[in-house]
């Protein structure tokens, strides 16, 4: 279904996009990512009219281990440390032509999540925004409505990180008052 | 007598309503509204009887099915496919299964494939023979045309209790085929629900296709225009019934859908009246390919040669499949393990909420519910 082609034009005209054969997807930077899919609407240039699914995907950061040989002929292991970051996942289809997925991908770092909204071009990504947001804890530049989806709103942290720590007592009330705030202060695991 | 003291000022802040929505009422729809189809609420701003603004809340059935998935196997999180949109369980199975078939090259036998679009069609029928009876509920028939509905779903449920054990969440699927074969006699019980169908759609459709309380109702309610609809990303009946022609059994043609002759109804307005009908001709479609699954149904095994453990190398991928409300999608992400590194549910019922607000603006309190029940939504597949 994926035709390989879908995705070279894009590389020609913005070469700072890279394509990831690993997951099939288009690495798109942030700061072009609106004009990209923007680009991506028109008639000549595929017609992507049809922003099906929209996503986060969490990667901890990962520890590789190595061994390298020394000039004197020892081995050595070596840590390095490999980033881990937030990816915001878009599955593009044109249902005029009948072709896709594209797949674009917004990759930002864990410690600062922010990513360009696309809702102002496929208004389908509009709540799978927010749900990446609410989820992820993405921050989106340009959502019309940045809230919450599923979460209520005094909830605290997201929980599809990899890394999220639920709550010591399940049984908590988001009510901010008395003993009930009080037991959830003490028996919260605070990450 | 001594002076009084002075009268401390109040301790909240006296707020003064913007001059425009002064005369405006604030109504919270919901959550245990009889017309939201489950745990949904709708914050509405009317002005006398006409919606101003409508903001959807969403999340009071949210269970995190994604986060749950990442922690099982693969295969554990197919029963829990069934509790998205528990309407049309066998077409979650597909979807799912479809897109771990793509992690895995599992070849699916010939008459695990007829069945499964026997399955996933009697499931349309299922959802749309309930959907028709809820919406005319929410029109203000209370209750009969409902329960006309439900005496034909009863005798397809019961086809489903015979072949998968349970008559809503059927965990019939698996990775390669389905779980079992379906008893003896079944096909041919099958075939006679199948023959006997257009009976009970005749009779449907002379009570309420041309009712002119229907008409009045669900005619120029709700239009959605076709590139509206493409670009909020509607699909399903929804889509169609604003005159885009995308149907993925014809677009993808998954499992063995190219070897079926049928047609995809398409709307010319894209009212609530064409959303209600297309349901009612996709449903005739459904049996006509029913029909010619059932005459070309092979005999032979139902589960292919699946590997025990089901360990996908390092990939990602995406399959869908035009279940009954819209594009159900699966978005898997394998890293080598048992286990889905990241496994995601692209809900049509939630997508399909994205232009609620734009088309209840202008049209009355009742209309909204007419316009909500016209959209189809499971809650179970819209907060997850």
């Amino acid at each position: 279904m994926t035709s390989p082609a879908l995705h070279e034009p894009v590389l020609q005209q913005f070469p700072a996009t890279r394509w990831d054969a690993a997951a099939r997807a288009l690495i798109v930077p942030a700061d072009i990512a609106r004009a990209v899919a923007q680009w991506l609407t028109q008639p000549a240039n595929g017609e992507f009219d049809y922003c099906s699914n929209v996503t986060g995907v969490d990667f901890l950061p990962k520890e590789i281990k190595e061994k390298t040989k020394n000039a004197d002929g020892t081995e050595e292991t070596l840590t390095r440390t490999e980033p881990g970051s937030l990816q915001v996942v878009y599955h593009l289809y044109s249902m005029r032509r009948r072709t896709g997925p594209l797949v674009l991908k917004q990759v930002a770092p864990r410690e600062k999540p922010v990513a360009a909204s696309l809702t102002p071009v496929w208004r389908s990504c509009e709540l799978q925004e927010r749900e990446v947001f609410d989820l992820f804890g993405v921050r989106f530049e340009g959502h019309p409505d940045l809230r919450r989806l599923l979460m209520w709103d005094e909830f605290e942290g997201f929980p599809m990180r990899r890394d999220y720590v639920e709550p010591a007592d399940y049984e908590w009330e988001p009510t901010p008052h008395g003993e009930v705030l009080e037991k959830h202060r003490r028996g919260k695991v605070i990450s | 007598m001594s002076t009084a003291a002075p009268i401390a000022a109040p301790p909240y802040k006296l707020v003064r309503h913007d001059e425009a929505e002064a005369g405006l009422l604030e109504v919270s729809m919901g959550p245990h509204h009889p017309s939201t189809h489950g745990v949904f609420r709708m914050d509405v701003k009317l002005d006398g009887e006409t919606v101003v603004r409508l903001k959807p809340v969403f999340g009071y059935l949210h269970r995190n099915h994604e986060k749950l998935a990442e922690g099982m196997s693969y295969l554990s999180s197919m029963p829990f496919t069934d509790r998205l949109d528990y309407f049309n369980s066998m077409a979650n199975n597909w979807a799912y299964a479809l897109a771990a078939e793509k992690l895995v090259d599992v070849p699916v036998p010939e008459r695990a494939q007829y069945l499964r679009v026997i399955m996933a069609e009697l499931t349309r029928l299922v959802n749309h023979t309930s959907l028709v009876g809820f919406f005319l509920n929410d029109l203000g028939a209370l209750g009969t045309p409902l329960l006309y509905a439900f005496r034909e779903r009863e005798r397809i449920l019961d086809l489903f209790e015979q072949a998968s054990g349970a008559r809503m969440m059927c965990n019939y699927f698996r990775f390669g085929g389905l779980r079992c074969d379906v008893p003896a006699g079944w096909l041919d019980r099958t075939r006679a629900l199948v023959g006997g169908f257009p009976k009970f759609l005749d009779e449907f459709e002379k009570l309420l296709c041309e009712n002119e309380i229907i008409l009045a109702r669900t005619q120029h309610v709700g239009v959605l225009s076709g590139a509206q609809a493409i670009n909020a990303g509607i699909t399903g009946p929804m889509l169609r019934a604003s005159g885009v022609n995308y149907d993925l059994r014809k677009v993808d043609a998954y499992g063995i859908y190219d070897r079926f002759s049928f047609r995809v109804p398409l709307g010319a307005a894209g009212d609530c009246y064409d959303r209600f009908m297309i349901r009612m001709l996709e449903m005739r479609e459904s049996l006509k390919i029913l029909e010619q699954a059932l005459r070309d149904i092979p005999e032979g095994p139902v589960m292919g040669n699946a590997p025990r453990v089901f360990k996908p190398a390092a990939a990602e991928v995406y399959g869908r499949v035009e279940s009954p409300k819209g594009e159900l999608g699966f978005y898997l992400i394998a890293d080598g393990t048992t286990k889905p590194y990241r496994y995601r549910v692209r809900p049509p019922s939630l997508i399909n909420l994205t232009v609620l607000e734009d088309l209840c603006v202008g049209h009355s309190i009742a209309d909204a519910v007419v316009i909500l029940g016209s959209i189809d939504i499971v809650l179970g597949e819209v907060d997850r």
